[in-house]
């Protein structure tokens, strides 16, 4: 163990240890903005220089280690005049535009600003001048507003494996982007936000589509319907001032309707459905030597990452649509015919905790119903955003249910946020479907947590299901390189392109960590376990829609609104 | 997959540059030596080069434009037959990196970065040469120092370089 002195207190910690996690320790809280826990630890920014005793210039925390016999003094008058200079001469080439940021508020580099009681700018130098790229239709890039912390960087390289960004050019000229500062839309970023996510500043935020939601809902002649995604419900509260793991699912729905929706439905109806649909297509790919193993295909940004690095594997895809991209054809038929309202006048709204979703609805097949099936996304802090423009205080708002039939759902439609829900929700259903028999318990510990790659077999009648499930897409990465070297004799794969699955989305409230995601996860089960049905294939009104419209799972109708196909995309196109 | 495929050098142009990967194929740690060797071959590194040389090794396009725009050495754009490298240290700054500058500009209208459109030169700052005794100063092709430079003698310099 190593001993030293942290602003006169003596510590004790383990070798290599950062000065800044040692002071941690202490209580000492050393302002940082480039480093990032976990992710990204390169002492670039230099916002968290320290003394130390003997040292012949101030040394950055976040990436010096202790050691013995140290002294450390973190908040020395030559320490904050040092720290306050840094700050000043990223501020002189930052624009002023705060009060109109997308971040107003929830930036770090503001907030370091006000801590520091930064009044004046003294530099007024030189200032990079570079065009917004507002091509995706998930997120927006402003590299004027980018302080080069390169986190981006760091979790679209390290964590997601796509390596849309780099650095290019040195020193004032570093822009972050594609290489030949490719516009995002067209090349293989897959819109998973992950970068949105760790931006401390507004440099890559999500685009805003409230306006729209906005125009619909004022519009008479349209019938506005919303679904809410299994994430948002254990999400929405941080968005608007609550604790991580709160669960707001009635304030959400109450808040939708004063908003002006005219049903609230839930994207957990679908989550159901495409248990229904994904487990007999599984059944059916083993009982007929289908491709296999299978991969669940409800996260776009996964779905993206496929087309572009595994263009091979995409026959392993199931065809089944989305939840989202279930919903929405469901809705502008099925439910059009049933209250008897022309399509034509249906708004569907998504609300979710994912920017990919906002690339998902705008992929040309997705109009099985003859329309744009959802017409438009909106993450978790979007919805916060209308929350909070409308003066609504779900902490005050009453609890209250969701609209039928579309709203009814499962403890197996709610676990779908998190990393290995979409499998544990298939096993459930399967293991009832083959055998007959009553599953006692219903709890798949092994498919729970943040573990990247999780592996399980489970015994289900004569079969052992052998199972893999991922989150993350470098984790994605491992398992697919395993199927291309035909080592992999898995049944089914669950896939999610976020750390943590969709609780750790990129439309999710900032910020979101490791600890946070943590937490949702435990809401989230949470929900499941308050839920009086926890088994797909017992939603009722999953049974009344195969009954009354559908027919049977995989059958002509389900092919037709709810299955899908994949594209060919490649890299470097 | 290639930028201009009317080019007919350029099949074998792809070919040598399999050859240059070749031993690093799948090996990112190669990058700066297949994009040297690249150079040298091509005279720059356009965009064909820079995707064949990601596929060939193994990383993304991101990770070569990165390297490349890093380092002065490397060039986006097709290289003039000299290269004129006037000092920008302290003491040539002092002295008239500018008036150097301007003056080749006059000559020749071309300005830092880039490429007459003859191809004879290419214009390039750098840091300080070592020649502050000279100031100001520039190199020609890596090797001529030609310092104590006035306006009216840089046009008798530059007419040495064809």
């Amino acid at each position: 163990m190593i001993n030293l002195t942290i602003d006169n207190q003596q510590v004790v910690v383990e070798p290599g240890t950062s000065i800044l996690e040692a002071a941690q320790k202490v209580g000492a809280k050393i302002p940082t903005l480039c480093y990032y826990k976990d992710l990204n630890i390169i002492g670039a920014c230099r916002i968290c220089v320290v003394e130390v005793q003997g040292a012949r210039t101030l040394i950055p925390a976040c990436v010096a280690p202790v050691a013995e016999g140290m002294v450390v003094k973190t908040a020395t008058p030559e320490v904050i005049k040092v720290r306050k200079l840094i700050l000043e001469l990223i501020l002189s080439d930052h624009p002023q535009e705060c009060l109109t940021c997308a971040r107003n508020q929830n930036c770090e580099l503001q907030k370091l600003a006000e801590e520091f009681g930064i009044k004046e700018i003294r530099f007024a130098g030189a200032k990079t001048e570079y065009p917004i790229d507002d091509s995706s239709p998930a997120i927006i890039r402003d590299p004027r507003k980018c302080v080069l912390c390169r986190r981006c960087i760091s979790v679209c390289t390290n964590v997601q494996t796509v390596q849309a960004l780099c650095a290019e050019n040195r020193g004032f000229n570093t822009l972050i982007a594609p290489a030949f500062n490719e516009k995002l839309a067209d090349m293989e970023c897959v819109q998973c936000g992950q970068c949105s996510l760790v931006c401390p500043t507004g440099a890559i935020v999500e685009r805003d589509d409230t306006a729209k939601v906005w125009a619909a809902l004022a519009d008479p002649e349209k019938h506005v319907v919303v679904q809410t995604a299994p994430a948002t419900r254990v999400q929405l509260g941080e968005a608007l001032g609550a604790e991580p793991g709160s669960i707001f699912t009635g304030q959400m729905v109450a808040g939708l309707r004063r908003l002006g929706f005219d049903k609230v439905f839930d994207t957990d109806f679908t989550a159901d459905l495409t248990i229904l649909e994904e487990g007999n297509e599984l059944l059916q790919r083993v009982t007929t030597g289908g491709t296999l193993p299978m991969i669940t295909s409800c996260s776009p940004g996964w779905i993206k990452f496929c087309e572009h690095f595994y263009p091979d594997l995409l026959d392993h895809l199931s065809t089944c649509k989305s939840p989202q991209q279930m919903f929405g054809p469901l809705v502008k038929t099925y439910y059009a015919e049933k209250e008897d309202i022309d399509p034509a006048d249906i708004y569907c709204v998504s609300i979710m905790p994912c920017t990919a979703k906002k690339y998902e609805c705008q992929r040309p097949e997705m109009n099985s119903s003859g329309y744009q099936d959802v017409d438009v996304v909106l993450t978790t802090r979007e919805l916060g955003r209308m929350f909070k423009q409308a003066g609504l205080d779900a902490s005050n708002l009453p609890d209250e249910e969701y609209d039928e039939p579309l709203g009814i759902s499962t403890g197996a439609g709610e676990i779908f946020g998190a990393s290995g829900g979409v499998m544990e929700a298939a096993l459930r259903t399967v293991y009832e479907v083959v055998t007959g028999e009553t599953l006692e318990n219903i709890d798949f510990e092994v498919c729970r947590g943040l573990t990247g790659v999780k592996e399980a077999t489970v015994q289900v009648g004569d079969l052992p299901v052998k199972v893999a499930i991922t989150n993350g897409l470098g984790n994605a990465r491992k398992v697919l390189d395993k199927i291309r070297a035909g080592e992999a004799d898995y049944h089914f794969i669950e896939v999610m392109c976020c750390p943590g699955g969709c609780i750790g989305g990129g439309g999710s409230p900032i910020p979101t960590d490791t600890d946070i995601r943590l937490k949702r996860i435990t809401a989230t089960y949470t929900e499941d376990e308050r839920m009086s049905l926890r088994k797909s294939h017992e939603n009722p009104a999953i049974i009344a829609l195969y009954e009354e419209f559908l027919g049977k799972p995989l059958g002509h109708k389900s092919h037709e609104l709810l299955h899908t196909k994949y594209t060919s995309r490649g890299v470097n196109k | 997959m290639v930028a201009c495929a009317s080019n007919a050098s350029n099949d074998e142009l792809i070919k040598q540059l399999d050859k240059i990967i070749d031993p690093y194929r799948g090996n990112p740690g190669g990058l700066i030596q297949v994009l040297t060797k690249a150079q040298n071959l091509v005279g720059y590194l356009p965009k064909w080069v820079q995707i064949q040389i990601a596929e060939g090794l193994g990383v993304s396009l991101q990770e070569v434009y990165g390297v490349i725009t890093f380092y002065t050495f490397f060039s986006l754009i097709p290289r003039g037959r000299h290269k004129i490298s006037v000092c920008a240290g302290t003491a040539c700054y002092v002295k008239g990196t500018k008036m150097v500058t301007t003056t080749i500009k006059d000559l020749l209208d071309l300005k830092p970065g880039q490429t007459t459109p003859d191809s004879r030169f290419t214009l390039e700052i750098v840091r300080c040469i070592g020649a502050c005794g000279l100031a100001p100063a520039m190199i020609i092709d890596g090797k001529d120092v030609h310092g104590r430079l006035e306006p009216e003698l840089i046009p008798a310099v530059l007419e040495q370089y064809a």
